[in-house]
C-alpha cells in the first residue's frame, strides 16, 4: 500500500482556508471570553479545541454556529462574512453541550427534525433517520421519549442529530463525554469515517486530550480566550511550545534555569563507566533512529511497518543485557546546544537541540517523564541527576516513580512496565540516579 | 406518628368552613322549594328551570361567555408574547420597568382600572358593549397571562431553541414547533386563568358595559339589589361549579403538565 498523500492543508500556500478567525473579540460586558483570536481552519479538517474549563471553546464553536456575534473582528465562513448570517441559515449544524433533544419529541423525530425542515421527500428523510439510528445504535429507542433513555443514549441522539443534515460543516462541543471509553472508541472511529467518507469538515471539543490526540488533524490548546498553540498532535505532544502547553497535554517536568553556550567539546558530565561496567554483556542494541528517522517512520512507515517502539517501552529490569543496552544508547551527545543551570548542587543539563541563540536566557526545561530513565547505579548517560525516590505509583501499564533530586527538585519518572513485577529492586526511599538524554526535552521560554 | 392530631383536624375544619360556609349555604338555597329564600321549605329544582326561562339572565349569560372567551384568547396570546419577550430579551434598555410594568395592573385597584378604561372609551368615542368590555377584561387579564407564562419561560432551556434554529427553523418556526408545544400547559392554564378571571369580574365590567350588553355579574348584582331571589342562588351555583372547574382544571393542568415537562427538559439536558 502506497502512502497516502500527507493532510496537511495548513502547510499549502495554494489552500484557501474554510474556517477564518480574523481578530476576534467576544466580551461578555467586562468579562472577555474570546481575545483578539484570529485562526484559519481549512476545509475536511478535524479541528480540535482543547483547553481548561471556561477558557472559551463553547464562546468560539456558538460564534460559529450564529449564536454570538463577535464584539470586534470578523468570522468567514468559505470566503463569505458571517457576523450578520443568522443560524437557520448557515451550512453548520452544532451538536450542544447539554445535547438541547426536544423533549415532546421521539427521538426519531428528534433526529429528523432538520430534515424536515428541507424539501426532501419522506421517504428519503425515513432513510436517512434509519440510517442515523443504525449508526448510533439507537432503533430500539426510535419511539421513546428522550427522558426515558440514558444519558450515553441522549448524547448519541444529539450527535445523530447533528450528523442527519450532513452539513458542511459540524461543530462538536464534547460529544462523547458521556460514553463508556469502549463505545467512546467506536464514536471515535466512526467519526473518523464520517469524516473521511463525507468530507466534513469538524471542529470538535474535548477535555479528553487523548481523544483529541486520536481524531485530530490538529489540535489549538486555549487558555483565557486566547489560543497558546496549534499544532499537529505530535508537535503538540513532542514541541509544545510553552511550559502551559506542556503541562496541558499530558504529564511533564519543569526545571527552570539559565542557559548558557555549550562548547561542543564539552565531556559528557562526568562519566563513570566504571560503576556499571560489570553490567554489560556484549550484546550491542539496536542502533535508534535519530529526528528525521523518527519523523519518517512516523509518518511514512508506521501504517505499513507498525508503531515504533520507544526506546523507554524496552527498558528491563537493571543487571541485564537491556539495560546495559539503554545505557550505551545514551553514551554520546550531539555536539552543540545549551547548558542548562539550574542548582548549585546538580551538574548542568545538557540540551543539545537549545536554540543556541537564546544563550544566557532565563529559561524552563520540559521533559516527559517517560523520557526519563532511573537506575540504582550511575548510567552512563549525557544527563545523569541523583535523587532519593520518594513515591512509586503502579498504574498497571506503567509505574511512575517520584523523586526528590538532591536541593529538593521533584521529579516524575515514569518507566514501562514491560514484565511482570519488572523493576521491583527500586523501591521507596532508594537513591537513585535519574538519566536522560540529550535531545529527550525541550527547552521553553515561558 | 399520628399525623392527624385533633387539634389540626379543628383548624381545617374551621378554615375550610369560614371559606366554604356561605357558598354552601347559597347552594343549597338554591334548590329551595320556598320563595322566601332563608327559609327551607323542601327539595327542588324549580329555581333553574325558571332560570332558564328568564330572558335576561340568559342574555347576559351569553355576554358574558362571549366576552370571556374573546378576551381570554386575547389576553393569552397576547400575554404570552408579551412574557416571551421580557423573558428573551435580555438586552433591552429598560427591560425591567416594562416587566414591572406588566405586573403593575394586578396590584391597581380594579376601579381605577375600570374608570381610566371608561374615560378612554369614552374619550376616543367608542359606544359602551361586548367590544369594550372584551377589550377592558383583555387589559387586566393579559397581566395574569404574562406572570404564568413568564415563570414557565424563566426555566426554558434556550438552547432547545437555539437547536431548532442551527437544525433549519426560522424564529417562527422555531417558536411554533418547539417552544410553544413544550411551555403549552403553562399558556393553557394562563388562558382558564384569564377565562375564570372574566367570568366573575362586576367592578370593571360595570365601567365598560353600556345599555346593550350587561354582564352576569352585572345582572346578579343590580338583581339582587332588589331583594335575592333563589333564581339568584341556582345562577350563582351555576357559575361556582363553571369557576371551580376552570379553576382546579389550570392548577391541574399547570401543575402537572408543566412539572412533568420540566422534568423531561432536566432529564433531557442532564447527561
Ligand atoms: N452569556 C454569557 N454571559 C456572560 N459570560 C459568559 C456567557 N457565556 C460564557 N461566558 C463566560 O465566558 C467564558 C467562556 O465560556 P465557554 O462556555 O466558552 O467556556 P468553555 O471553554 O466552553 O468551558 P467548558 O469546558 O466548561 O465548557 C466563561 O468564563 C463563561 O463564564
Ligand atoms: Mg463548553
Amino acid at each position: 500500500m502506497a502512502q497516502e498523500t500527507l493532510f496537511e492543508p495548513w502547510n499549502d500556500p495554494n489552500e484557501s482556508p474554510l474556517i477564518q478567525f480574523k481578530n476576534v473579540t467576544k466580551k461578555f460586558g467586562d468579562f472577555t471570553a474570546i481575545d483578539d483570536l484570529t485562526q484559519d481552519i481549512y476545509a475536511k479538517e478535524f479541528f480540535a479545541l482543547l483547553g481548561p474549563s471556561g477558557c472559551g471553546k463553547t464562546t468560539m464553536m456558538r460564534m460559529l454556529g450564529g449564536f454570538e456575534t463577535p464584539t470586534s473582528g470578523t468570522i468567514q465562513i468559505a470566503g463569505q462574512d458571517m457576523n450578520n448570517v443568522p443560524p437557520n441559515k448557515r451550512a453548520v449544524n452544532m451538536m450542544f453541550q447539554s445535547y438541547a433533544l426536544f423533549p415532546h419529541l421521539s427521538i426519531y423525530e428528534n433526529i429528523a427534525f432538520g430534515l424536515r425542515r428541507t424539501d426532501m421527500a419522506k421517504g428519503a428523510i425515513d432513510a436517512r433517520v434509519n440510517e442515523m439510528l443504525k449508526l448510533t445504535r439507537l432503533e430500539k429507542f426510535a419511539q421513546r421519549k428522550p427522558h426515558q433513555i440514558s444519558g450515553g443514549q441522549r448524547q448519541r441522539v444529539a450527535l445523530a442529530r447533528s450528523l442527519a443534515k450532513a452539513p458542511k460543516l459540524l461543530l462538536l462541543d464534547e460529544p462523547l463525554g458521556a460514553l463508556d471509553k469502549k463505545l467512546r472508541q467506536d464514536t471515535q472511529f466512526e467519526l473518523m469515517d464520517i469524516q473521511e467518507k463525507t468530507g466534513t469538515t469538524f471542529v470538535i471539543v474535548t477535555h479528553d486530550q487523548e481523544e483529541a490526540m486520536t481524531v485530530a488533524s490538529r489540535v489549538a490548546v486555549m487558555d483565557e480566550g486566547r489560543i497558546i498553540q496549534v499544532a499537529t498532535p505530535d508537535v503538540i505532544y513532542e514541541a509544545p511550545n510553552t511550559t502551559y502547553v506542556a503541562d496541558f497535554i499530558g504529564d511533564v517536568n519543569l526545571i527552570k534555569g539559565t542557559v548558557e553556550l555549550r562548547v561542543s567539546s564539552a565531556p559528557v558530565n562526568d562519566p563513570e563507566p566504571g560503576a556499571v561496567a560489570e553490567n554489560i554483556v556484549d550484546e550491542t542494541p539496536s542502533p535508534q533512529p535519530n529526528k528525521l528517522g523518527e519523523w519518517i517512520h512516523d509518518k511514512l512507515l508506521s501504517p505499513i511497518i507498525g508503531e515504533r517502539i520507544e526506546p523507554i517501552k524496552r527498558l528491563p529490569p537493571p543487571s541485564t543485557a537491556e539495560l546495559a543496552a539503554s545505557q550505551e544508547k545514551m553514551q554520546t551527545a550531539q555536539d552543540g546546544g545549551l547548558l542548562l543551570n539550574w542548582s548549585d548542587k546538580n551538574p548542568t543539563i545538557i540540551v543539545s537541540n537549545g536554540d543556541e541563540t537564546k544563550d544566557g536566557a532565563t529559561l524552563t526545561f520540559a521533559i516527559r517523564p517517560e523520557k526519563l530513565n532511573i537506575s540504582k547505579t550511575k548510567p552512563d548517560a549525557p544527563n545523569a541527576l541523583q535523587g532519593k525516590v520518594i513515591d512509586i505509583a503502579y498504574l498497571g501499564n506503567v509505574s511512575t516513580y517520584y523523586v526528590e533530586l538532591i536541593g529538593g527538585q521533584m521529579i516524575k519518572a515514569q518507566m514501562a512496565n514491560a514484565r511482570r513485577l519488572a523493576r521491583r529492586d527500586i523501591t521507596w526511599e532508594d537513591d537513585v540516579w535519574v538519566s536522560f538524554t540529550d535531545t529527550a526535552g525541550v527547552l521553553l521560554e515561558r | 406518628m399520628k399525623r392527624f392530631s385533633w387539634f389540626n383536624a379543628t383548624a381545617l375544619t374551621l378554615g375550610f368552613a369560614f371559606l366554604y360556609l356561605p357558598m354552601v349555604i347559597l347552594m343549597i338555597y338554591s334548590f329551595n322549594e320556598s320563595k322566601l329564600v332563608t327559609v327551607w321549605a323542601g327539595f327542588s329544582t324549580k329555581w333553574y328551570g325558571e332560570l332558564i326561562q328568564n330572558e335576561a339572565f340568559l342574555n347576559a349569560a351569553w355576554v358574558t361567555i362571549k366576552v370571556a372567551v374573546f378576551s381570554s384568547t386575547i389576553a393569552t396570546i397576547l400575554g404570552t408574547m408579551a412574557a416571551y419577550v421580557l423573558v428573551r430579551a435580555n438586552r433591552f434598555k429598560g427591560r425591567t420597568l416594562f416587566s414591572g410594568m406588566i405586573y403593575a395592573p394586578l396590584v391597581m385597584p380594579e376601579v381605577i382600572t375600570g374608570l381610566s378604561l371608561l374615560l378612554l372609551f369614552i374619550g376616543i368615542g367608542l359606544d359602551r358593549g361586548v367590544l369594550t368590555i372584551v377589550l377592558a377584561h383583555t387589559t387586566f387579564a393579559m397581566c395574569y397571562v404574562s406572570v404564568v407564562v413568564s415563570s414557565r419561560l424563566v426555566s426554558f432551556d434556550r438552547s432547545l431553541e437555539e437547536a431548532a434554529l442551527d437544525l433549519g427553523c426560522s424564529p417562527w418556526q422555531a417558536f411554533r414547533l418547539v417552544t410553544l408545544p413544550i411551555i403549552a400547559p403553562a399558556v393553557i392554564s394562563g388562558w382558564l386563568l384569564a377565562f375564570t378571571l372574566s367570568l366573575d369580574d362586576l367592578v370593571i365590567a360595570s365601567f365598560t358595559a353600556g345599555p346593550s350588553a350587561t354582564t352576569l355579574p352585572i345582572k346578579i348584582f343590580s338583581a339582587v339589589r332588589l331583594g335575592v331571589s333563589p333564581e339568584i342562588n341556582a345562577l350563582s351555583t351555576i357559575m361556582i361549579a363553571i369557576v371551580t372547574i376552570g379553576v382546579i382544571g389550570a392548577s391541574l393542568i399547570s401543575k402537572q403538565a408543566s412539572l412533568k415537562q420540566q422534568r423531561d427538559e432536566q432529564a433531557a439536558a442532564r447527561g
